[in-house]
């Protein structure tokens, strides 16, 4: 026997590829096209049917019905005989194990789910299938217990459902803000008209068939696909107890002056500015992590996203290197990798408007990076971009950009930091990191803002209550403070 | 004059404003009558400047009243109806004739007004165990929701409850840790000045409380407007303008508490609802590891 | 107490404080320097940690990748056998495993090195003559180090005269945990220059520092003391190597060699045994320290019972079935 001398290890140099990792799309069955669903049954809707692309390239996936007032009537003429003849009465435990069941479906189907999302708002596979579905089912699993113990909720000895709900949800995380809304109003005995987001509606519309699977009694969840028009057709109706929003300030305005003077409940969710405070005592290898996750989760289509980094200055070269550094590692393209760190933006409309702010950020002053990487040539895609030397003052410091753009200013004593951070019309969100516990909770009590991230961000738990201070909306969602948005406690005088 | 009674001094109603007592910026005042319609006073109409200047004395004030630990703002509110206490004949004569009440009944609401001040005064620092959490989060995490004030509060109160309709929609808003700006019943605000002084006299900083005499029709929609009041209160406003407050407010995504139907009995329990209004929940979460 | 060796005889020896390399050449200057320097470096997250990995735990390494990363693992691999039972005849079992992994397939490449305890390094070293296979040999009162430095050195000595062409040494966790980091370093460095011409590699023993900033420090400590690699554990105390503590070190190696210019090995050792742990390793590394570190000069994984997984693993992927336990050596 000779030995045969052995072969090297492929040459050292050699980059560790990752071979395309796709998540297969055959266990979606996208349809050519979707009607809305109204009283248990997929109807057809009167306004002329939309188009939903996978922003990811641009191929059309469906056709889907856009629901007119004479549509979203019949809706809320469905949730309201729903809530009067049947969830209204119905044993609450017995609402609990509807929710249950829901729940359940959404973990059997969890890939079905995570893939039909990633195809229709073009993030990556990883987040669909690790954050939006399972705590899109975590959400349902959370409020179902909750049906029959309502008493105990801490909002007095007899808390009563509002009626019909309307809700109007954004297209960043279809799914999970759908579970935010709907599970909470049905967990209270109150029924649901939900108006998706335009350019996202198919999970919703898949949410409808779990519905039919659960034998959700018909009305108790109606699904109106459509555009503003839809949605206003929603907030407007006159037989709505309760609206809740999710989505832009602009937009939440215009909801609150729409249902000023009646007698509707309203609990807005809306955008925000972040500060994501980085002291000098950080654990600086997690804070980093911390900020590209805060900026970078969900192409920073996130209303809590931590857009502004606040550095302190002595470590601001040190940092901004490392971070510079690890978004170089970042995996920006086909959202159905599963080794995709950054998907595609949502649609051509967001894309304009993040490459807008990005070049007034340019123009104003800042500087900006971005780490080579390879767009594809289809579809909606922007880098992960930084912006350093920004001032207050900018625009890219103020205005909410929702896309994966991080400004960076800087900071020299905790007050400064507490100031800027502050310095915003919004409150959703804030990140602090430091290791020192004490300046944690200290910053934490004067932080101006409805969830606060110390040495972490970017979490979510249906335990956790979460919304906004300012102008980013008021109510919570989550916990059992997100009870009360869909509860007459009988002492709001 | 010679002899018989001694003439009296009569008191200038004024505004409170940031502490002190200023006289409208704009110089204008209104006649004030009882209920039976005889002359009372001059009061102070505040104008849209004083409500600016007001919401600048709230915001100055915010800080350190929302800072003060719970147990500081609760001896602080008690400190009110021990004040109170002190004065409780001359409510009750401003109270009887503003309200057209008898003495007994304005005598009970003035009592009830006072016990009201020592029922928030006891919720101060309860209100983060009772409405706060520590919420199990499915990771090695720490999470927990406390509630905190929601800013600078405009409230337009009640106009026929001069005083303890007026206490009703205040202290709820103070216990919370806001700062206020109050419009006065427009008819009867004479035991809102009074009350003034009692606050100006206590412990209460300047500027945490902000009384403004006069017209809500005419204040209401700058306070509903401004960019710098976070939540407003319409109780007070008169229902046909509610509406359109509410819309003004919402430019800011001000938190609305919606006027009732009709002025409530402020005799009842008041319950959570009010404090709940002006409070928003701070969510922190922090690791649990070595 | 009477020791046969003077347990301070380590002065009498050891040429005087090696400066660790610039711009840390003043760090060690005194006992407290030394402890602001290590309780400066940043701290570490535990959660943030764990949270990282398990986000690269879900990368997907398929096909042509997950081939190139098999092959590279077993060229990583220093094979271990590190028992009281060792004979002359487990060793040269393990070296004709460790140049022929896979006897049926001669593209299987050869495994980085054979690690065993110094006595039998000159078992390893015969067995394993002309093949480009090194000899590991552990030392310094492995794996507890509970000795006198004289005898630590000894231990080293004999080792290397055996033929061992690296040392496994372990730290005084004693010595750290009560804080006396410059004894630690101080013996570091003697081992070190006893070793000539050697590599050292400086095991932590992670499992018995506990807490990620501990690794931390120990990381920056050993690097500075001049070792070439830095090892998690024996593999006799659990946990051994951890993602997070293979995280926190390559953090510290990347971060080393950006401040002084010097590259730093990273060896996980004990615990890693399925393809799944390995392929999970290497991503951890390209995409803590980046490609320079995925060669078997700067990442090596001290394993025994990996080597059949991987060698399982690679077996299916070149025929296109599965393989089973029958079809790899047993050692």
């Amino acid at each position: 026997m000779t030995i045969t001398p052995p072969s090297p290890a492929q040459p050292s140099s050699q980059v560790f590829e990752y071979a395309p990792a796709p998540e297969s799309r055959s266990i979606v069955d996208i349809a050519p096209s979707y009607g809305l669903f109204v009283d248990g049954e997929f109807v057809d809707g009167s306004g002329e049917a939309m188009k939903t692309v996978n922003p990811a390239t641009e191929e059309v996936l469906s056709e889907v019905a856009v629901g007119t007032e004479a549509d979203v009537d019949r809706a809320v003429r469905a949730a309201r005989r729903a809530f009067t003849r049947v969830w209204g009465p119905m044993r609450p435990a017995d609402r609990g194990k509807y929710l249950f069941r829901i729940a359940r479906l959404l973990q059997e189907r969890a890939r079905e789910f995570a893939v039909l999302e990633s195809l229709d708002n073009g993030k990556p596979i990883r987040e669909s299938r690790d954050v939006d579905v399972p705590l899109a089912a975590a959400h349902f699993f959370y409020h179902a217990g909750w049906a029959d113990k309502l008493e105990h909720a801490g909002l007095g000895p007899a808390p009563r459902p509002l009626g019909v709900a309307g809700q109007v949800i954004p297209w960043n995380f279809p799914l999970l803000m759908l579970a935010w809304k709907v599970a909470p109003a049905l967990a209270t005995g109150n029924t649901v008209v939900l108006k998706p987001a335009e350019t996202t509606p198919l999970t919703a519309l898949l949410f409808a068939e779990v519905c039919r699977q659960a034998d959700l009694p018909p009305g108790v969840v109606n699904i109106v696909t459509g555009a503003g028009d839809t949605g206003r057709a929603v907030v407007e109706h006159d037989d709505v107890d309760k609206v809740a929003f999710t989505g832009s300030t602009e937009v939440g305005r215009s909801i609150a002056r729409a249902v000023a003077g009646t007698r509707k409940k309203l609990t807005l969710e809306l955008g925000g500015k972040a500060a994501n405070i980085v002291f000098d005592d950080a654990p600086i290898d997690q804070a980093v992590e911390g900020i590209v996750q805060g900026i970078f989760f969900n192409q920073g289509h996130v209303c809590c996203a931590g857009s502004r980094l606040l550095v302190q200055e002595n470590v601001h070269d040190e940092v901004i290197a490392s971070l510079q550094r690890r978004i170089g590692t970042l995996r920006v393209g086909d959202p159905l990798d599963k080794n995709t760190d950054l998907g595609a933006i949502n649609s051509a409309e967001q894309l304009a408007r993040v490459r807008e702010l990005s070049d007034i950020g340019e123009a104003e002053g800042a500087t900006r990076w971005q780490p080579d990487c390879q767009l594809p040539d289809r579809g909606f895609w922007f880098p992960p971009t930084v912006f350093t030397g920004v001032s207050p003052a900018h625009r890219i410091a103020r205005d909410e950009v929702f896309g994966p753009v991080l400004s960076v200013l800087t900071f020299r004593t905790p007050d400064e930091a507490v100031a800027k951070a502050n310095n915003s019309t919004y409150g959703l969100s804030a990140g602090i990191w430091s290791e020192k516990g004490s300046r944690i909770l200290a910053i934490a009590d004067r932080l101006r803002a409805g969830v606060v991230w110390a040495n972490t961000f970017n979490q979510f738990d249906p335990t956790s209550p979460f919304g906004g201070y300012k102008q980013s909306g008021y109510g919570r969602e989550g916990g059992r403070h997100g009870l009360a948005a869909y509860l007459s406690t009988g002492d709001e005088q | 004059m010679i002899g018989g009674e001694r003439l009296a001094v009569r008191k200038t109603y004024k505004l409170y404003l940031g502490g002190a007592f200023p006289r409208s910026e704009s110089g204008r005042t209104y006649e004030v009558h009882d209920a039976k319609g005889a002359f009372l006073a001059n009061a102070a109409r505040a104008s849209r400047k004083d409500a600016r200047d007001a919401v600048v004395a709230a915001r100055g004030a915010f800080p350190k009243w929302s800072g003060a630990t719970a147990y500081n703002r609760g001896q602080v509110l008690y400190r009110v109806a021990e004040v109170m206490e002190g004065r409780h004949a001359q409510f009750c004569e401003e109270v009887a004739a503003g309200e057209g009440l008898s003495a007994g009944r304005a005598r009970a609401a003035v009592d009830a007004a006072i016990d009201r001040w020592v029922w928030y005064a006891g919720w101060t620092d309860k209100l983060a165990a009772v409405l706060g959490s520590a919420n199990p989060v499915a990771g090695p995490y720490f999470d927990f929701s406390l509630p905190e004030p929601t800013g600078v509060v405009a409230v337009l109160a009640p106009q026929r409850s001069s005083l303890l309709g007026l206490v009703s929609v205040l202290a709820p808003v103070l216990a919370g840790g806001n700062t206020a700006v109050v419009v006065t019943s427009r008819e009867r605000p004479l035991p809102a000045v009074t009350l003034g002084e009692v606050l100006a006299t206590s412990d209460v900083p300047g500027g945490v409380v902000n009384l403004l005499t006069g017209d809500a029709a005419e204040l209401g929609p700058w306070l509903a407007e401004h960019d710098d009041v976070d939540a407003i209160d319409l109780t007070g406003a008169p229902p046909e303008r509610a509406m359109e407050f509410e819309r003004e407010a919402a430019g800011s995504i001000k938190r609305v508490l919606r006027p009732p139907a009709a002025e409530p009995d402020w005799s009842g329990d008041p319950g959570l609802g009010r404090m709940r209004t002006f409070l928003e929940t701070k969510t922190v979460w922090h690791p649990k590891g070595f | 107490m009477t020791h046969v060796l003077d347990p301070h005889a380590l002065t009498a020896e050891t040429p005087p404080r090696r400066e660790p390399p610039t711009p840390f050449a003043d760090v060690t200057r005194s006992e407290s320097a030394f402890r602001a320097f290590l309780h400066g470096l940043p701290g570490v997250d535990q959660v943030g940690a764990q949270s990282r990995v398990a986000v690269l735990g879900t990368r997907s390494i398929k096909t042509t990748s997950k081939a190139w990363a098999i092959d590279t693992a077993i060229s990583m691999v220093d094979l271990t056998t590190l028992e009281g039972a060792d004979t002359p005849g487990k060793v040269r079992s393990l070296a004709a495993k460790a140049r022929r992994p896979d006897p049926t397939d001669p593209g299987c490449p050869p495994v980085a090195a054979v690690c065993v305890y110094g006595d039998l390094a000159g078992i390893a070293k015969e067995a394993l003559a002309g093949t480009g296979i090194n000899v590991a040999a552990v030392a310094t009162a492995f794996p507890s180090g509970r000795a006198s430095r004289a005898v630590k050195l000894a231990d080293v000595r004999d080792a290397v005269a055996n033929g061992a062409d690296e040392i496994d040494m372990v730290i005084d966790r004693g010595a750290f945990l009560s804080g006396r980091y410059l004894d630690v370093f101080d013996e570091i460095v003697a081992v070190k220059e006893a070793c000539g011409e050697a590599h050292l590699k400086v095991i932590l023993e992670t499992g018995e520092l506990v807490t990620l900033d501990a690794v931390r420090r120990a990381s920056w400590l050993a690097m500075l003391a001049g070792g070439d690699f830095i090892k998690t554990s024996t593999g006799k105390i659990s946990p051994a190597a951890t993602l997070p503590v293979c995280l926190v070190m390559m953090e510290a190696v990347r971060d080393f060699r950006a401040a002084t210019g010097r590259q730093v090995g990273v060896k996980p050792a004990g615990g890693i045994r399925t393809t799944k742990d390995a392929v999970k390793h290497l991503v951890l590394v390209n995409e803590t320290a980046g490609p320079d570190w995925l060669t078997p000069d700067w990442f090596r994984i001290g394993a025994s019972s990996l080597l059949n997984d991987l060698l399982l693993q690679r077996q299916k992927l070149r025929t296109g079935h599965y393989s089973g336990p029958d079809h790899v050596s047993v050692d």
